[in-house]
This record gives C-alpha cells, structure tokens and sequence, in this order.
C-alpha cells in the first residue's frame, strides 16, 4: 500500500506508539473498528480490550484500558489510559493478580474498595479475553 | 568567650550540616531531572485531551442533557479549593507560596459572601492551612497515599466529582504551583469545573479539511466519558507539575544552605584560630613574666 497511516497510542505516561502503519483495528464501545489511511473525521470511546497495529504485513497488538479514538486528516490518535505490549505480559501474573483483586472485591469493607476492585477485575479479564485470542 | 573545644565542636556540626544539606542538593537535583522528564511525557497526553474538550465543547450546544460537569450547575455559591502541596518541607518558600495563595483565594471568596470548602492534597498544605480553615477542609490527602501520580490524580478526580455530584459545590478551583524554570515556581490558582470554563477557547482545532466529526457514540456520550478523565488529566499534570517544582525549590534551598554553612565554617575557623592564638600568647606573657620576676 502506497499510503500510511499516521497512528499516535498516547498515555499519561509517556507517547507509546508512534509512526506509520497502515491499518489500526480498535474496539470502540459500540463495534470494533478499523482505520485505513483517508479515514473520514471521527471520534469514538475505547472498549478495555486489545488494538490491532497492521503494518508491513505484521501484526502487533497493544492493550489498552479506558480513553478514546480521534481520527483526523492528519491521522490516528489513540488516548489511553493504560497500555501494555501483549507480548510482553504474563498469562501467570494476570492470573494472580485477578485471584488477588477477586479476593479484595469479596472482602472489601466498603462500596468504594468493592467497585475498584471490580473495575480491576474486569480489566484484567478483559486483558486474560485479549491474550487467549492470540493462542 | 567560647572555649577551644566549644568552637571545634560547633565547627564540626556545622560541617555535618552542611554534608547533609549538599546530598539532599544533589537528591533533590537527580529528583527534579526524573520529575522533569514525567512532566514532559505526560504532556502530548494533556495537551490532546485539552485539544479534544475543546473541540467537543466548542461544538456542542448546552443543553438539559449536557453534563453539568462541562456547564457547571449554572450557580457560583459554593467554591471548592484543590490546593496541592508537597508532603515535605525544606524546599524553600514552595509550600509557603501556595498555602498563602489559597488563604488568599479563601479570605477574597469569603469577601464575595460564597461559601469555601478546600481539599488539600499534600500534607504541608494541610499543615498550613487548618490552623485557619480547619472547618472548611472537607479533606485531607498526602502525596504518599498512593503509589503512583497517576493513581493519586484518579483518586482525587474522582473525590471532586463525588462531592460535585452530591451538590457539594459548584464551582472548582485548583491551586498549585508553576514551574516557570528550575529556580522559579509561582503559585496560580485557575478554574477546573465547570470545565467550559477551564477550556482554553483558543486552542488550535485540528484541520478537518472542511469535513466534520462523525461521532460514536453521540456527542453527549463522549463528553460523559471523557469529562471525568478530563478532570484527571488536569490533575495528574498539575500534580506532575508540582513535584518537578518541589524539586527545583529544594535544589535551590539546599543549595544555599550549603553555601551558607560554608561561610559559617570560615567564619567560625577565623574566630577558632584567633582564639588558639590569644591563648598562646596570654601563656608566653605569663611565662615571660613569671621568669623576669624570678
């Protein structure tokens, strides 16, 4: 393909992504979605679940929870709050770390600890959903 | 007189000081490089979302529908002061400046007849402020509370939003330090909700081409979930700002605490030698007169 597209994945930590590819594959929180180079204005949520990054007929996917999607002329911007290469995560750690947060959702002395550990929960099992689909 | 070994002692007190004073210099400086650099990488983040709000806020039509978060409640009754500090001292007149600030904000709002509610985040904030506003905190956290700046900014995001949902306040004020360079901080105070307030109007718009926005879901969707990570980002990057800032003010405190010690130790070499030197000549006199008498 002749043209690229520009794809920034920013976090408040630090510009994790940037440079040409030339197809992104996003999970909006009303349909997955994807953005080819020319793609009309648009701007939608982000589900917690993984993106897909074409480029060079390779294909690399990046987690990333809460934030949202802006397509302009000039490109892609991805705003997440968290990101994490899939690569680089541990099938065992999430596992652990899900028992541990499950555990303080169960014990959780009040609604504030229970609802963040359930928000915890969801993510990691979104991020246990976004590994299996690898395999 | 001070003794001989009352200057030696105090000689070599002043040096300890003074050995403490240049490694907290030198932490503090090796700090503010690691405070400097999350500042700076949390920027492109900040900078977009401002961009976005912008964008949406500008385009959007206040309605019954739209998130009070953005339009306020329509009322300037009640002001919440954030006020954020730093845990520690020793960094120069950094907590001083902001606490004086906020007493400033809360004497001139009280003048107007609103009423003033502060949540300190940052223990020497705390410390400063509620010997006069102790009724007027509705809450208190520390910087150590959380692991993380990040983590910290969601927890006190979402406290304002709590409390600004239950009718707590109306209108939000942040107060924290700018980090104009190095050795400058200056305190401000600028408003964080309603946030189309807070909303830089000139913020550059992206080039659509002449094309419009296609948004999913609608626009009202969007703004609801993206206000409160607005108030986040806001946060987060005050809070990333402070801390380089602290560093800077403690470099620069430490720096002069150690130069000062320095001259103290000249100062208090000069006056241990001249001490020595009265002594041995008041022993030569007596000795010289002991032995002309003889």
């Amino acid at each position: 393909m002749a043209d690229k597209l520009q794809f920034d994945l920013v976090s408040p930590e630090a510009r994790v992504f940037s440079g040409a590819v030339d197809m992104v594959v996003v999970p909006g929180t009303e349909g997955d979605f994807g953005v080819l180079p020319d793609h009309a204005p648009f701007m939608a949520t982000i589900r917690t679940g993984a993106i897909e990054v074409h480029s060079d007929g390779s294909v690399s996917r990046i987690f990333i929870h809460g934030g949202f999607a802006e397509v302009t002329p000039q490109g892609l911007t991805i705003l997440a709050e968290e990101t994490a290469e899939l690569a680089t995560l541990d099938a065992a750690d999430i596992r652990a770390k899900l028992e541990a947060a499950r555990l303080r959702a169960k014990d959780a002395g009040d609604d504030g600890e229970r609802e963040q550990a359930e928000a915890e929960i969801a993510k990691l099992e979104a991020m246990q959903a976004a590994m299996e689909l690898k395999h | 007189m001070a003794s001989l070994k009352d200057l030696r002692n105090r000689i070599s007190s002043v040096k300890s000081t003074q050995k403490i004073t240049k490694a907290m210099q030198m932490v503090a400086a090796a700090k503010l490089r690691r405070a400097q650099d999350s500042a700076q990488a949390a920027r492109p983040y900040a900078q977009k979302m401002a961009q976005v709000m912008a964008n949406l806020a500008n385009g959007i039509v206040a309605g019954p529908e739209t998130p009070r978060l953005l339009t306020g409640t329509g009322k300037s009754d009640t002001v919440l002061l954030l006020v954020l500090s730093a845990d520690r001292g020793l960094c120069g007149g950094f907590n001083t400046n902001i606490a004086r600030l906020a007493r400033e904000r809360v004497a001139a709002l009280i003048g107007e007849g609103k009423n003033v509610k502060i949540i300190t985040v940052g223990k020497k904030g705390f410390d400063a402020l509620k010997r006069l506003h102790r009724e007027r905190i509705v809450s208190a956290m520390e910087l150590k509370d959380a692991a993380s700046p990040a983590a910290l900014a969601a927890r006190v995001g979402e406290e304002v939003r709590k409390l600004f949902d239950a009718g707590g306040f109306d209108v939000c004020e942040l107060i924290s330090s700018e980090f104009v360079s190095v050795i400058s901080q200056k305190p401000k105070a600028r408003t964080l909700i309603p946030a189309r307030e807070a909303i830089d109007p000139d913020a550059p718009a992206p080039d659509l081409n002449g094309a419009i926005y296609e948004y999913e879901p609608d626009e009202e969707g969007i703004l609801t979930a993206l206000l409160p990570r607005y108030v986040d980002t806001v946060v987060l990057s005050a809070l990333l700002e402070n801390a380089a800032g602290e560093m800077g003010a403690r470099m620069a405190a430490m720096d002069n605490a150690t130069r000062n010690a320095g001259e103290l130790i000249d100062k208090l070499n000069l006056q241990f030698n001249r001490t020595r030197q009265a002594k041995i000549t008041t022993e030569l006199t007596e000795i010289i007169s002991g032995a002309e008498a003889v």
